[in-house]
């Protein structure tokens, strides 16, 4: 059974904070599917399109057939313990760090036998599942836990380590008057975390959601808004050093495309929240939470911006907001590059039209801010770099990847406002 | 002595005061707030280019950003409709002479720290005018609130039925221009209206008024408890800005010692 994890002390000021070690990165071309697999929760495997052999390890042609007509698909992650060890050193820094770890063989109901990581609940020659997680260096990796839940089971320093538990960490949450921020708070606070920061911009005009945040437990509303370097520098200086999860939540939309606006002012809005928002809060808040991913149980974790689905391909009655959140899309590969290093994840939670005055003329279904919040909280338990929130999230990726050209004309129908 | 002789004499030895009546631009500061579906008046906006730094190793800039209606600013005749076909209503276009000038300043202060929807109406003037003499043509007129001494959600003092907090009545505002001919009117608040202006008629009468008559507006104020009611000048010179419709000012007063 899993130890639940207590509260972690105070932090000692003559202790010197533990730089970052990342378990190894290198991969063959072939292995990233299943860090693309890990990226969204999946359990994805190489299928041979001629003779329909399950193989893992990932290769460029099957073991069987010799086809490099290799799919990746899901498919069914059940299998049972074969052999297990416990590693109590190891030559590399990483795991040297964190032993003893927990690893063996499963034979896979589907076929394969597969080395992995386990997970301390797992009973020898016990049935169970395998998770392919993301680990700090960003590869996806396999995780066998048992097939039923377990008590604290996300406890367990091995699945800790994949993942970025709100549990005892400390939360900003960048905007407190988007109508999703009372929803997110309450999320977090429900999911164990020790503190929630709420920024706030323009204290001096009123935020309706005030009341509302302050009465969730372990809320603090501080003052900050994304469009002045000043006001995130200010904050990052405050609390930069406590910042565990950043969940960059600002937004700005109005609806209208190019033609129908027939100036920038509004785009210049956008750009300023969507894009340069995320590259104030970036540059303030980054270096000291790279700095902190390896600070004992509350270390820093994972960044979170939620964007729009349609920075994944222009819709045009919202088009300079979908451009804007484009922009802050290829920004967050950027940042997802110079995390690396770090071991920090960054999270991209992308919603369709949301709940809110902005899509209120628009027809359902819209993503509710708890359905956001969900997304947010279940994407930092599995550890996920790409969650999709909603049906017109989830439809647009798939028809996305089915076919970038086909979606574009899909969406530019005619008949943009 | 020539006049400016003498002018510059009574600086040197502080016989003339000069007094700032302009806040800080700071990216904190309120500015007016629209319906969202509007255009919006841009925050005060700075971003460093160089520090001493790597960016420019001797010398220490910065970009900055605004509105021509962010922060202590100066509303030009082309703000309004009223104004958009007046002669000269334009910022780069006004007479020089029109930035510096004698100041009448009606203190409210006492009755709008009862009242934050204090109006400025005929009878308040004319009871000024009793006591300090008739308004001089072709002067600034500026209506002291103390409303500059607030920081916070208490400047704009925003509401469900929006924002409240002091100004003149359309009958005000129409003394000062038909019968006073002045050359403009300023405040401490966030607009040369009070925060209920939309709902007179016409709505907003300092800017449809004033503008419309070709005359100038300025808000966002302060210090104006260090002016007297009658006797200082007042120096208001907008940025040249082509077309301009307003600009962010550094508004200063001389005054006379007592």
């Amino acid at each position: 059974m899993t130890n639940p994890l207590p509260p972690p002390p105070k932090k000692d000021p003559q202790k010197r904070t533990v730089s970052p070690t990342l378990p190894p990165e290198r991969r063959s071309r072939a292995s990233l599917g299943l860090s693309a697999a890990a990226a969204e929760g999946r359990f994805m495997l190489q299928v041979c399109s001629a003779c329909n052999t399950l193989q893992y390890p990932p290769r460029d042609a099957c073991c069987n057939c010799l086809s490099v007509d290799l799919r990746w698909e899901d498919v069914s992650p059940s299998g049972e313990l074969l052999a297990e060890t416990t590693i109590r050193t190891s030559t590399n820094l990483y795991f040297r760090e964190r032993t003893p770890w927990r690893s063996g063989s499963v034979k896979l109901d589907a076929g394969p036998v597969i080395i992995c990581h386990v997970h301390g609940d797992v009973s020898p020659r016990s049935r169970v599942v395998l998770w392919n997680r993301l680990d700090r260096s960003g590869q996806g990796v396999i995780l066998a836990v048992p097939e039923e839940r377990t008590p604290d089971m996300e406890d367990d320093p091995q699945l800790r380590a994949m993942t970025c538990d709100p549990k005892h960490r400390r939360v900003l949450i960048t905007d407190g008057r988007n109508a999703n921020a009372p929803a997110i708070a309450e999320a977090f606070a429900n999911a164990g975390a020790a503190m929630i920061f709420v920024g706030e911009s323009e204290t001096w005009r009123p935020n309706p959601q005030r009341a509302q945040l302050e009465a969730i437990p372990m809320v603090g509303v501080l003052p900050l808004d994304v469009t002045d370097t000043s006001s995130v520098r200010e904050l990052a200086g405050e609390i930069g050093g406590k910042t565990d999860i950043l969940v960059n939540n600002a937004r700005f939309v109005r609806p209208g495309s190019v033609l129908a606006r027939g100036d920038t002012g509004f785009a210049h809005n956008e750009i300023e929240v969507n894009y340069f928002g995320l590259m104030r809060l970036a540059q303030a808040f980054g270096p000291s939470m790279c700095a902190r991913t390896a600070d004992g149980v509350n270390s820093s974790a994972a960044w979170v911006n939620i964007l729009s689905a349609y920075a994944l391909m222009n819709f045009a009655d919202y088009g300079c907001f979908s451009a804007s959140n484009a922009a802050a899309l290829s920004l967050s590969q950027s940042l997802r590059a110079e995390f690396r290093n770090s071991g920090l994840r960054l999270t991209n939670v992308f919603v369709g039209p949301t709940e809110d005055d902005w899509h209120q003329p628009l027809p359902p279904p819209k993503v509710q801010p708890q359905a956001v919040a969900r997304s947010v909280i279940q994407g930092l338990r599995d550890g996920l770099e790409d969650v999709y929130c909603g049906d017109v999230a989830k439809d647009m990726i798939e028809r996305f990847r089915a076919g970038p050209k086909i979606l574009e004309r899909e969406m530019t129908m005619g008949g943009a406002e | 002595m020539s006049a400016l002789a003498q002018l510059a004499a009574g600086l040197a030895s502080g016989a003339v005061e000069v007094v700032d009546l302009t806040h800080t631009l700071d990216p904190d500061f309120p500015v007016i707030i629209l319906p969202p579906e509007f255009g919006q008046c841009a925050r005060f906006r700075i971003e460093e280019i160089s520090a001493y730094d790597h960016r420019g190793p001797a010398w220490k800039w910065h970009n900055i950003y605004m509105s021509e209606h962010t922060g202590t600013h100066f509303d030009a005749p082309s703000h309004w409709i009223s104004g958009r076909d007046v002669a000269n209503g334009a910022v780069d276009e006004i007479p020089i002479a029109n930035f510096v000038g004698p100041v009448s300043v009606i203190d409210c202060s006492k009755e709008v720290a009862q009242n934050e929807d204090y109006e400025l109406t005929p009878n308040v003037i004319e009871s000024w005018e009793d006591r300090h003499g008739v308004i001089p043509e072709d002067s600034w007129v500026l209506m002291r609130t103390d409303w500059s001494k607030r920081s916070g959600a208490d400047y704009l003092n925003m509401r469900e039925d929006g924002p409240h907090s002091p100004g003149p009545t359309p009958e005000g505002i129409r003394y000062l221009v038909e019968k006073r001919n002045i050359r403009g009117f300023g405040t401490e608040t966030v607009g040369t209206d009070a925060g209920q202006g939309v709902h007179y008629t016409p709505p907003y009468p300092a800017h449809f008024i004033l503008h419309g008559a070709g005359k100038y507006g300025l808000q966002c104020l302060a210090n104006l408890d260090l002016l007297p009611p009658t006797g200082a000048v007042l120096i208001a010179a907008p940025l040249k800005i082509r077309n301009g419709t307003g600009s962010p000012l550094r508004v200063l007063a001389m005054l006379e010692k007592s």
